[in-house]
């Protein structure tokens, strides 16, 4: 059976078990709609959030991050990770007591304001339709690259299936179709992986195939030896700075804590002590995928340029004309994705071979001995949009290529494709839901429509996440050039408004509504101030993006850490000169505080 | 919303910030600890083939993340029976 029929006849089924739990897990009221009727098992919404949050990022571009990041791709795997720690710590079993069904809820009711409802609501639907732009993109991306229909058809079969569950499934359609999308996506994600580690190393497990030998020298040792002969940086420690690591790593996690899509999953659960152990089921699930993560990161490097150059492998001269792969032999899976643009060579200097190095190293004596051999610069790299070639290949090939660079049959190839999709698919349910809870619950329900009924309430939220879905969709058809760029934004903001807003809201009583509003206004303004001077979001940047520029060192990326210690320090600034917070609300976070009484969430 | 009687709220909440501080402070070594300022110098002493801070960085930290949430819901949940405020 050829891959094309292959990956039809697989990803076909994944979508018919999908409509399948759909159908058997429908809402019939607001509750179920918002929160699966709040009594999902720890462990089935551990994996839900584990689905929910492993995005098209995580599944196709995190690993590729990693392999040419090496140690500075760190900041993915902790600062994704750790970001649990702080929600089962922090805020999950505490919001789940407070017991209702949106993040501006919680915001509006502590800080006994629609105002600040409204300022959590527009950063929910910030950061939610940035996110889920990228995910539609992933759908049709995967659709394009695997199923050869054009990007148009790959969205709108997207856009369909996920209508039709979030739409009508609301919070428990998700939430199963959810596991089923875990199920398949893990399932992807680790056998290639298994295949590939025991390949290189002998050693099935990822994990610790990463650390064994491969031949008579550790795989890792081995791989610092391969991209230093290339005047690439060690693998094994980076390029990026200590503080700038730092500082992106804890904004990641904060922002992951802060995130309103994965904070209300745990809505959905029984009890408080549900709510933290969910927490942990949730990590058990996301570190199958982020502990194989590096090692599929490394491996395929390795494959990557013992391929180009096969004196790497062997340990002869890399410089030798032979050593160098023949243009005209290259492996099939390079032609085949070089139609995708994803990867591209040029011969430069006109040998008919490939060179594939690191053409601005720090390493002069590695420069002059690759122009002694004639090297006229990389060779290796992608298609720019305008058809130029870029000297840098594609990072998202090092999962996509992954089974074809390492030879593996063509069902694993077909089982990448499904869980590519999946992880897109459920990830943009999970936004699409927020949004449109947020819309009809906090807008419409809570603040200009405080009479509608319950069944009025449940066709505005399945009418919002129809034209969610819709404006997703367009979104993914005509991404802003600034798609990659805004993910860093997301993050940013969520870590900067929403995290320490809600964190203050539980651990000091004695915060006013005043100090909140100004802290996340401070923290939303600088965080976007800063990304935007920097990146140029709708308009020109106004300076380099380069270390020399920043702020202390720290990149857009991790600038979150700062607007959420600014943040902080204005609410307790406006916080002291400001009316004090009434004692009813100071009961209200005294009686959130312990677990017993939580009950399931009530509408009001 | 039965509050208990008894409920001493303030001794309550001082156990539940003294295991939040500690589970915090586990949190910070195993990440920024051992993965990003004390790495250097964890590099140079090897668990297999990993240099120490590169495997706290990229696979250690995961794992202790994990270990940690579970004993944090475990112990707090002693802490709740001992304030008699659990469920059920």
């Amino acid at each position: 059976m050829d891959l094309k029929t292959l990956t039809y006849i697989v990803v076909g089924l994944s979508f018919a078990l999908y409509i399948g739990v759909a159908i058997w897990a429908r809402a019939g009221s607001t509750k179920e709609f918002y929160i699966a009727g709040g009594s999902v098992h720890p462990v089935v919404n551990g994996m839900a959030t584990a689905a929910d949050w492993m995005s098209a990022a995580s599944f196709i571009s995190m690993a590729g991050l990693i392999a040419f990041l090496g140690y500075g791709g760190s900041v993915y795997l902790m600062g994704w990770t750790g970001g649990y720690v702080l929600l089962a710590v922090l805020l999950a079993p505490y919001l789940r007591k407070f017991g209702k069904f949106t993040v501006p809820e919680f915001i509006g009711d502590r800080y006994y304001s629609n105002a600040a409802r409204i300022v959590a609501v527009i950063c929910l639907i910030f950061i939610s339709f940035t996110y889920v732009a990228g995910q539609m993109r992933g759908v049709g991306i995967v659709f394009s690259r695997f199923l050869e229909v054009d990007i148009t058809t790959g969205l709108l079969v997207g856009m369909g299936l996920v209508f039709f569950y979030a739409v009508l499934g609301g919070m428990k359609g998700i939430t199963y179709t959810q596991v089923a999308q875990y199920c398949v996506l893990i399932f992807a994600y680790t056998i290639p992986a298994v295949f590939i580690s025991l390949q290189l190393t002998g050693n099935p497990l990822p994990q610790l195939g990463l650390g064994s030998n491969i031949g008579d020298v550790g795989f890792l040792t081995k791989l610092d030896g391969v991209v230093t002969d290339l005047g690439f940086a060690k693998y094994t420690s980076g390029d990026k700075s200590m503080i700038d690591v730092f500082a992106i790593t804890l904004a990641l996690m904060a922002g992951t804590a802060g995130l309103p899509h994965v904070i209300v999953r745990f809505f959905t659960v029984p009890k408080v002590s549900d709510a933290r152990i969910s927490a942990g089921w949730a990590l058990v699930f996301i570190a199958l995928l982020y502990t194989t993560a590096p090692a599929v990161g490394a491996m395929a490097r390795y494959n990557l340029h013992t391929t180009v150059n096969s004196a790497l492998a062997t340990g002869g001269d890399v410089f030798a004309p032979e050593a160098s792969l023949e243009g005209e032999s290259r492996p099939g899976w390079m032609k085949r994705w070089e139609a995708t643009g994803l990867i591209a060579w040029e011969d430069k200097n006109g040998d008919g071979r490939i060179q594939y190095y690191n053409e601005k190293s720090k390493d002069e004596a590695f420069l002059t001995k690759a122009e002694a051999a004639g090297w006229k610069g990389n060779e290796l790299g992608s298609k720019a949009k305008d058809g130029s070639f870029d000297g840098k290949v594609d990072r998202d090939i090092m999962v996509l290529a992954n089974p074809e660079i390492a030879g593996l049959p063509n069902w694993v190839i077909a089982l990448i494709a499904a869980g590519g999709i999946a992880a897109a698919l459920s990830t943009a349910a999970g936004l699409l839901l927020v949004i449109s809870s947020s819309i009809s619950h906090d807008l419409l329900k809570g603040i200009f429509a405080k009479n509608i009924s319950e069944k009025g309430e449940l066709l505005a939220g399945r009418l919002a996440a129809a034209v969610a879905v819709i404006v997703a969709g367009y979104l993914g058809y005509n991404p802003p050039g600034f798609v990659a760029e805004v993910v860093a934004f997301a993050f940013g903001l969520a870590c900067a408004s929403l995290f320490p807003t809600i964190v203050l809201g539980i651990f000091n009583k004695k915060m006013n509504k005043e100090g909140a509003i100004a802290g996340m206004l401070t923290g939303l303004l600088f965080t976007m101030g800063y990304i935007v001077y920097f990146k140029g979001i709708f308009i020109e940047p106004m300076a380099v993006n380069e270390a020399a520029n920043w702020f202390m060192g720290i990149s857009p990326e991790g600038i979150g850490v700062v607007g959420a210690l600014l943040n902080v320090a204005v609410a307790y600034v406006v916080g002291k000169f400001t009316a004090p917070c009434p004692d009813h609300i100071q009961h209200l976070v005294e009686d959130i505080r312990y677990p017993r009484g939580a009950g399931t969430a009530q509408a009001h | 919303m039965s509050k208990p009687q008894d409920f001493d709220s303030k001794a309550y909440w001082s156990a539940t910030l003294r295991l939040l501080i500690i589970t915090l402070v586990i949190w910070f070594i195993v990440s920024f600890g051992a993965g990003i300022l004390f790495r250097d110098v964890l590099d140079g002493i090897h668990l297999g083939g990993y240099p120490l801070g590169f495997w706290f960085a990229q696979q250690g930290s995961i794992y202790v993340f994990v270990a940690l949430i579970f004993w944090y819901a475990w112990r707090m949940g002693k802490i709740d029976r001992e304030h008699d405020v659990h469920e059920d």
